[in-house]
């Protein structure tokens, strides 16, 4: 008899390979960037090799345990506890880290294009006086993402979630001497808190009803503790979203983000496009469970991802900055992955999240590079230049023959973008769009069909205004325009690559003639299971006609077709028309100042928001603290006892103990007579 | 020979810290010192007050392990008669409640002493004596379990505060003193009223005079008569801790008094008011504190010490008028911790006293630092000073973040705990109440953003030195501690949460008992203590126990 070996369940019992390090990689980063940053910032060699160093490192191990997770097939997370961080009464939580399917996805987006971003910025900050520094704020950063997508439970994935937004008011403002940089980064951080305010009020609630916060437990007692649709879930939940709103740059807290492009060009790259924006997405994700039972939520969340990715959209088509144009398509494009996961595809969204991080990155770091270029010529002709000189598209043009790498990866990851076939963009933003289409959203549906189109507008013009037409930098500093060294265009073509390759690990089945491809979606199956489960049995199948009529296979060409023909059209027409440099260019007029002008949102924020609190403010302290307590009772009765001490110091006996006594016994009479009555 | 030595050194300090030896040691030690100071030269009295309190604070530290974690109830508990005709002991104790604030206490004096070392030249001596005068003031409130001696203990305590706000304070510091003196004492006459009425209800339900703490928690007051006596009480803590309306003394005072004294005034004698509240004024009047609308008046006010001192806070043009604000924002949280009456809340709120200790300690040190360079607290005169100061522009950073609350700084544990205990028993109070975490974020980091970041445009900041080693000195243990307790709270938590839980459950309980109309259950946490240790139920008689700390016929406190 051969004893046959039990049917274990596939992947029990499957180890991660040193998860602690991966957090602590980054941290100990910090820790030797920080403090040769005080106490030897002239020495370059440090934070060089250790900045990006920990980050490879850190990747290596993330690889390592994806590919043992694969060759396990391991599909339960497993949960590693360090320490009891916070406990009292029947709570308790633990400093812990979960490895499962979704969070090494994440971890290893964050690392893989973190490295390069680190690899990256050792060119582009070479110069910087803050060198030091800079990769100490990017390996806390790295530390606090990852915190944020491995951490077990609520409260730890708050600590990421608060520590990214540090690090990102940090580097927002990390040119400090100039002002609008340092208000940018304050912008940023006091928007974002609004959002946390949300978060912390759900975990409360999450709290009160399941009695943890682990994601376990909550998860697990989640449908028990809460009916289907409840109020209880849909605040909860709606709550949890506020949080994402303000992380995520939604609408109505995207107002910051735009202005986070002060920061230098690898922390917009990494922070405010592939990363630490993307965390809210993630924490829908994470918590499918309790977005899948708030249907009121999950429809809040798409809704508010479609509008705001038709808004961010059509600002960005009248951007001139090269950083705010595509700051204003993440915010877009984000709103896609919410609208992805707000009607249920968690994994779509997540597939877009993986995608987006490829080429929105490259899309930065060219925009970097190109900075980078211009900065230099600028510096070779003995001038200090402006923002707008190097930042304004206004300003370039005909950059393709100077600047060749760039150009050609920068196209890569505008055609990803636009969502050009084969490059990635493709694959995740139709299945998103037809996922909502599939729900029956016809809205939804069209905005999204629409912000497509916008999308290739945006991309190509911002492209083409870069690289295209005839070049209006001016012709001593076009003299010297030049490609950044290798160690930043390199992370520029690996990036392009993944922006190639990225979208093929998923194609969606119903696409004609293309092979069905779903190893993403089947990788992240276990984790979002549940969660099916409850849109199951609640909302059904996806139909798998689009609400007009018609199969996937046929709105993905039309949906190609429509970004393609404006993609080349806005190319071609942007190519060959003479655009005239900021100086001179006239502000747009009509709609077209509209969008300029960013909808006026901001100065409507400031105007009905930010002056009336900080008026209110010096209305309390003057009128209220300083004119009502202080001034009418405080000081009048200083005045009534001053009067009052004068008429008693005729009393005055200078002997102490018969103070007492009076004291006493006049307290005691008190009482008496309170008693007595 | 050499281990007999050992073993019986390590067999008397054991006995020393199980008794009640440590406390006392603790509470009269600095008078000690400020009878050296008075008596030595005035060059001399900051290296006697320096000494004297870091040896207060070595002294104080092994309490942290020695104290039995586990145990609610009061240890290193003893009670000597003092004037006996009128009930009056010696009797002191320490349980979860104290032991941090008295650590707090030690561990906040010697670098306060430090942040004014060469700041002080006029009459030094009588400075430094008052620094340890207050040193014996702040732990004898701490560990008093007599009414009489804490009473004793609150006056002495205020005092030598007084005198340094008045003597030692900036501009305007005889209006500030004298309105430190005006709202303190009236808060001071009020507990006295409740003290003597508390006495005189005892003496009428025991027959025997008595100011012992734990008789006074078995009377149960007269329905009339409780509202008022807890009022007395709790308006006394009240200015203390300060609650709105009552808080206007305390921009003047920090603003005024010298740093040492901002920063044992913030840390410590704001925590004096929310101890009042939790060891007496609701321990007294359970059924009151309770009652859904009195819980609901405090709550509301510290609600408004949340948000309207945010509000106030944003626009200070002072920056320790601003940081003043911080406190009784901080404070509010604490307040709402105490009266949700919940064992996070309540944990959390005696945390975060700790915690604001510790962050607020370091704001004033470091404001303290900023106006040592620059003879200005104008936030506009600062401004770009991370280019020229790294260090301390970084430790303004770090305390600042530990201050509005950041996840894995000390802060944030106090904050969520009180928070995530307060809405299990009122949701919209804390929905509220957080939206102070939004406020915080807007009244500091602006702050910070106007000294440390922005353009270097002042001539006179681009010479400012970093700080010195002394500086350094100070705040090393700060931020250390403020790392400390974000990331592993644990130790003090444990410590806190018995004495805590034990705390909500016994005014439950009282509460409920007295609107029966049935005798207090309680009695104190040291009672209850036996209870889940399944000890046998005759009171144990403890070697360490000094045979004088029982009166004959008495219970033995324990």
């Amino acid at each position: 008899m051969v004893a046959l070996p039990e049917p274990a369940a596939a992947g029990a019992g499957w180890e991660p390979f040193l998860p602690g390090w991966i957090v602590l990689l980054p941290l100990l980063g910090f820790l030797v960037n920080g403090a040769a940053a005080l106490l030897a910032p002239g020495r370059k060699a440090i934070p060089t090799w250790v900045g990006p160093g920990v980050i490879g490192l850190s990747f290596l191990i993330v690889l390592a345990n994806l590919v043992s997770i694969l060759g396990a097939g391991a599909a339960e997370p497993v949960v590693r506890s360090y320490w009891t961080w916070i406990a009292a009464g029947d709570f308790e939580v633990a400093a812990a880290l979960q490895i499962d399917r979704l969070s090494i996805v994440m971890a290893l987006v964050v690392t893989g294009v973190s490295f390069l971003i680190h690899v990256y910025s050792v060119g582009y900050m070479g110069a910087d006086p803050g060198y030091a520094r800079y990769f100490a704020y990017l390996n806390l950063f790295v530390f606090f993402m990852l915190v944020l997508v491995l951490a077990a439970n609520f409260p730890v994935l708050f600590v990421g979630w608060e520590g990214v937004g540090l690090c990102s008011y940090l580097l927002i403002g990390f040119w400090f001497q100039e002002p609008a940089k340092a208000a940018a980064g304050l912008k940023a951080f006091i928007v974002n808190r609004i959002g946390d305010f949300g978060f912390l009020v759900g975990l409360f609630m999450l709290f009160a009803y399941t009695g943890s916060l682990n994601f376990q437990q909550v998860f697990a007692a989640a449908p028990q503790a809460f009916t289907y649709g409840s109020a209880a879930i849909t605040i909860t939940t709606l709550f949890l979203f506020l949080g994402c709103v303000g992380k995520s740059a939604q609408i109505p807290l995207y107002v910051w983000l735009p202005d986070a492009m002060h920061g230098p060009t690898p922390v917009s790259a990494l922070i405010h496009a592939a990363t630490m924006v993307t965390a809210g997405v993630y924490l829908v994700a994470r918590a499918s469970v309790l977005f899948a039972l708030a249907p009121f939520t999950s429809g809040l969340v798409a809704g508010v991802g479609a509008l705001t990715a038709l808004f961010a959209a059509s600002i960005a088509l009248q951007q001139f900055d090269i950083k705010r144009v595509i700051a204003y398509s993440t915010i877009s494009q984000l709103g896609y992955m919410f609208a992805g996961v707000g009607v249920g595809a968690y994994a779509a969204g997540i597939f877009h999240l993986f995608t987006h991080a490829f080429f929105k990155a490259l899309l930065f770091l060219a925009a970097g590079a190109v900075i980078h270029g211009l900065h230099h010529a600028w510096a070779r002709v003995g001038k200090h230049p402006t923002e707008d000189e190097v930042q304004d598209l206004r300003n370039m043009g005909g950059l393709r023959d100077a600047l060749p790498w760039t150009s050609w990866t920068a196209w890569a990851g505008a055609l990803a973008l636009a969502g050009i076939f084969p490059f990635a963009g493709f694959f995740s933003k139709d299945e998103i769009i037809w996922s909502v289409g599939a729900r029956g959203l016809t809205i939804l549906w069209a905005v999204l069909l629409l912000t497509a189109a916008l999308t290739a507008f945006y991309v190509a013009r911002w492209a083409a205004m870069t690289f295209s037409g005839e070049t209006r930098v001016p012709g001593d500093v076009r003299r010297h325009v030049h490609e950044a060294p290798t160690v930043m265009m390199v992370p520029l073509i690996l990036l392009a690559a993944g922006s190639l390759v990225a979208g093929w690990l998923n194609v969606a089945p119903g696409l004609p003639f293309l092979p069905g491809v779903s190893r993403f979606h089947d990788f992240l199956a276990p984790v979002f299971e549940q969660a099916e489960a409850i849109w199951l049995a609640h909302a059904g199948e996806f139909e798998h006609v689009a609400p007009v009529g018609g199969d996937e296979g046929l709105w993905a060409i039309v949906t190609l077709a429509l970004a393609g023909g404006v993609l080349y059209a806005v190319f071609l027409r942007v190519s060959a028309r003479r655009l005239l440099p900021a100086a001179r260019a006239p502000e747009p007029s009509g709609f077209a100042r509209l969008l300029y002008r960013k909808w006026y949102v901001d100065e409507l924020y400031d105007r009905f928001i930010v002056r009336p609190v900080l008026r209110a403010s010096d209305v309390f302290w003057r009128v209220v603290d300083q004119g009502l307590i202080d001034g009418v009772f405080v000081n009048g009765s200083g005045a009534a006892s001053r009067a009052a001490g004068w008429a008693l110091s005729r009393l005055q006996t200078g002997d102490v103990s018969t103070y007492v006594v009076a004291v006493l016994v006049g307290v005691l009479i008190l009482l008496a007579a309170a008693l007595g009555g | 020979m050499l281990t007999a030595i050992v073993g019986g050194l390590a067999h008397n300090l054991s006995y020393f810290y199980h008794s009640h030896l440590v406390l006392t040691t603790l509470v009269f030690f600095p008078l000690l010192g400020v009878a050296f100071c008075l008596a030595l030269r005035p060059e001399q009295a900051r290296w006697v007050a320096l000494g004297t309190s870091l040896a207060e604070f070595g002294l104080s530290l092994p309490l942290f392990w020695t104290f039995r974690v586990g145990d609610p109830g009061f240890q290193n508990v003893t009670k000597a008669a003092w004037i006996r005709d009128w009930g009056i002991a010696y009797a002191v104790g320490v349980d979860g409640i104290s032991l941090l604030l008295i650590l707090l206490t030690t561990f906040l004096t010697p670098l306060a002493i430090l942040s004014t070392w060469e700041y002080v030249t006029r009459r030094t001596r009588a400075y430094y004596a008052m620094m340890l005068l207050l040193l014996t003031g702040m732990v004898g409130v701490f560990v008093a379990l007599d009414m009489f001696l804490f009473y004793v203990f609150w006056e002495i305590m205020l005092v030598p505060m007084y005198f340094i706000i008045g003597v030692w304070g900036h501009e305007r510091r005889i209006y500030a003193a004298m309105k430190f003196i005006l709202y303190t004492a009236l808060g001071s006459l009020l507990m006295l009223v409740a003290i003597v009425g508390m006495f005189w209800l005892t003496m009428q339900r025991s027959g025997a005079p008595s100011f012992a703490y734990l008789d006074w928690l078995r009377v149960t007051v007269p329905s009339g008569l409780q509202l008022w006596l807890f009022l007395a009480f709790a308006l006394a803590f009240a200015i203390k801790v300060p609650l709105v309306p009552f808080h206007t003394w305390l921009p003047d005072a920090h603003v005024e008094a010298p740093t040492a004294g901002s920063v044992i005034l913030a840390g410590v004698l704001l925590k004096m008011g929310v101890y009042g509240f939790l060891r007496f004024a609701i321990p007294f009047f359970p059924n009151v504190a309770l009652d859904a609308r009195v819980a609901m008046a405090f709550l509301v006010l510290a609600l408004l010490g949340i948000l309207y001192a945010a509000w106030v806070a944003a626009v200070q043009p002072d920056a320790k008028k601003l940081i003043a604000y911080t406190s009784v924002a901080h404070l509010g949280f604490i307040m709402v911790g105490l009266f949700a009456m919940t064992s996070q809340s309540v944990q959390g709120g005696i945390l975060q006293s700790v915690n604001h200790g510790i962050s607020t300690g370091a704001l004033f040190i470091l404001a303290g630092f900023l106006y040592e360079r620059r003879h200005t607290r104008e936030i506009a005169a600062f401004g770009g000073l991370a280019a020229v100061v790294p260090l301390l522009s970084a430790s303004l950073v770090i305390v600042a973040l530990s201050s509005i609350g950041l996840p894995s700084l000390n802060g944030f544990v106090g904050e969520f705990l009180i928070l995530l205990g307060a809405f299990r028993t009122h949701p919209w109070v804390t929905v509220l109440a957080t939206l102070g975490v939004v406020f915080a974020a807007y009244y500091l980091l602006p702050m910070v953003r106007r000294i440390v970041w922005n353009p270097l445009d002042k001539e006179e900041n681009r010479t400012l030195r970093d700080l010195s080693r002394r500086e350094l000195a100070i705040m090393l243990p700060l931020v250390a501690m403020i790392v400390l307790l974000g990331v592993y709270p644990r130790p003090f938590l444990d410590r806190i949460g018995p004495s805590a839980d034990a705390f909500v459950t016994v005014i439950r309980a009282d509460a409920w008992a007295i609107e029966k109309g049935q005798p207090r259950v309680a009695v104190s946490p040291p009672a209850r203590a036996a209870r889940p240790r399944a000890q046998p139920a005759q009171p144990r008689v403890r070697p360490e126990e000094p045979p004088r700390g029982s009166q004959p016929g008495e219970r033995p406190a324990r």
